[in-house]
């Protein structure tokens, strides 16, 4: 569905991705694993168009990107929630979702049915409807900002660093709703730094380090080899 | 869509800064006057920067140029309450306002063409880079203003308030005038529709959330770039009809007016909370009322006691009175 070809992405005079080739199946979880600094978030900002690529392609069910503004791709059905979530704070949670539904004009617009699905995968969402985003909880705020994210449906959802900081309720919380959307045909691409949250979710996984991926394959696949696993990520799963 | 709920402290601010004024000046009367004084320039003051903070607020612009939008919509209703000077003259107020009104609008219109020219052809080239925001929109000020003065000529220009604004209601020994009553009214009727657009809209919503952080709005399939040109030239437009009313309010314009009302501008949105509208309201209503109170008690001081009152609010609250959470 998602594929990156050779990309290269300098920021200022940074050269931060050194051809990352990557693709993501259509229908499954792809986790994007790598120590700090490898490039993880650049290669999503680069997907998201936020930073354009210098160099290579990348395509979303064959139709170049590379070059498109963030808004085209969003509208192409490519949710992101960033590392620092993206929530508008000032904005209440009823207002985080208005604004992520864009054919919807009020609350009363949105998909009712899809919204109860969404308050089943996340409580906090329908109890802190009315409350700011502000003052919510770190968990409360990712689930919120996942729950924006598929208020509409979305072909491809891309999240970094979901399990950030939260809790372990929390983070098996977060599991169980991306296993539903994955359930539901969503293609899911997540940065992850925990390696069992991406052991217990991931169909495919690409490791990067210093801006290219270095290793791709299954989950299940690096899963059973322990040395590959120290070799590329220094532990074992 | 319920909001968020409010603080009130800064509202307080307001009453507050009157009810400290009232033992100084002594005069109850003179009290009331200055006070719907203060509240009628704080209003006009409203007006010219509630467009200012949202493009700082959304787009991180520094336009030292919004002055220019104040001087041209100030000179446009010179000529078309010039052009309908039967009716300004005319102790009818319904005649005087068919000419106010009119003058009003095209004023906004004209100020918000160029706001679109200006925000196309010199604010666009230099997003993202502070200072050349800074020396551009400076420079596009200083055009606006030559370009001023080869239409209407660089002297000042008389632009004497309508038969019926003019003069004041007598209640006990204070005088309203009329004219501010006027001003304070166009004033809360901007803050309605801003408020009603902010808060009930989804276009307001969306510029509620480009302030806090474009780049997720974006990521979200809005083009921020036409939301950012619809607020400049919004924006412009209520500096146009601010403008209007400042030079009524002065009853002269002259081509530097822009640049004088400028620095009023700067110490309200910083005081506001930059991107902030009811933060802006409340800082014009400080400012203006600091200027009365001081003007009256301590007359060269005027300047002195909006910075003065700026630094004390800041260090209150260093982001302003609402400040935006994520910025």
């Amino acid at each position: 569905m998602l594929t990156l070809t050779d990309v290269h992405t300098h920021i200022g005079a940074y050269h931060i991705l050194h051809g990352v080739n990557l693709t993501v199946p259509r229908g499954q979880l792809t986790m994007l694993l790598g120590r700090n600094g490898a490039g993880k978030t650049t290669t999503l900002r680069t997907i998201m168009g936020l930073w354009h690529a210098s160099q290579g392609r990348i395509t979303l069910d064959g139709q170049d990107i590379s070059a498109s503004h963030t808004p085209d791709i969003a509208q192409q059905g490519v949710a992101y929630v960033p590392e620092n979530m993206g929530v508008f704070a000032d904005l209440t949670v009823q207002e985080n979702m208005l604004l992520a539904a864009r054919q919807a004009r009020r609350a009363q617009d949105l998909d009712a049915q899809r919204l109860a699905w969404i308050y089943k995968l996340f409580p906090a969402v329908e109890k802190f409807w009315h409350h700011p985003a502000g003052k919510l909880s770190g968990g409360q705020k990712q689930m919120l900002a996942v729950a924006r994210a598929i208020v509409e449906p979305r072909q491809l959802l891309i999240v970094d660093e979901p399990s950030k900081g939260l809790a372990p309720a929390i983070i098996d919380n977060m599991i169980d709703a991306f296993a539903q959307l994955k359930a539901s045909g969503v293609t899911l691409l997540l940065v992850e730094q925990n390696l069992s949250f991406a052991q217990r979710l991931g169909d495919q996984v690409a490791v990067m380090d210093n801006g290219r991926v270095v290793h791709a394959g299954t989950m299940q696949a690096l899963s059973d080899d322990t040395d590959l696993q120290h070799q590329l990520l220094g532990l074992a799963l | 869509m319920k909001q968020p709920e409010l603080d009130l402290k800064p509202l307080l601010l307001v009453p507050l800064l009157a009810l400290i004024a009232l033992p100084l000046i002594g005069s109850p009367s003179s009290w009331l006057t200055l006070t719907v004084a203060g509240l009628a320039m704080g209003m006009i003051i409203f007006v010219i920067a509630s467009g200012l903070t949202l493009v700082f607020g959304l787009m991180d612009v520094l336009n030292f140029g919004h002055g220019v939008f104040i001087a041209l919509g100030a000179f446009v209703a010179t000529s078309v309450m010039g052009a309908m000077s039967d009716w300004t003259q005319s102790a009818n107020v319904w005649l005087n306002l068919a000419a106010v009104l009119p003058a009003m609008l095209v004023a906004m219109a004209v100020a918000a063409a160029l706001g679109l020219a200006f925000e196309r052809f010199i604010v666009q080239p230099v997003y993202g880079q502070h200072l050349k925001q800074i020396l551009i929109t400076m420079g596009g000020m200083i055009m606006g203003e030559e370009l001023i003065k080869v239409i209407w000529g660089p002297q000042q220009i008389p632009l004497p308030l309508p038969e019926g604004f003019r003069g004041a209601w007598v209640i006990g020994d204070a005088a309203i005038e009329k004219y501010r009553m006027f001003a304070v009214v166009i004033g809360l009727m901007v803050f309605a529709g801003l408020a009603w657009l902010l808060n009930r809209t989804k276009v307001g919503l969306l510029i509620r959330a480009g302030v806090q952080d474009r780049e997720m709005v974006e990521s979200l399939g809005y083009r921020i770039q036409r939301l950012f040109v619809g607020v400049f030239v919004m924006g412009s437009a209520l500096a146009g009809l601010g403008g209007v009313l400042w030079g009524m309010y002065q009853q002269s314009v002259v081509p530097q007016m822009g640049a004088q009302v400028n620095v009023l501008i700067f110490i309200v949105i910083i005081m506001g909370g930059l991107g902030s509208t009811l933060g802006a309201l409340i800082g014009a209503l400080l400012v203006g009322l600091m200027a009365n109170y001081t003007g009256f008690l301590f007359p060269k001081l005027a300047l002195f006691s909006n910075i003065a009152l700026m630094v004390a609010v800041l260090l209150w609250r260093p982001q302003g009175v609402y400040p935006i959470t994520n910025r």
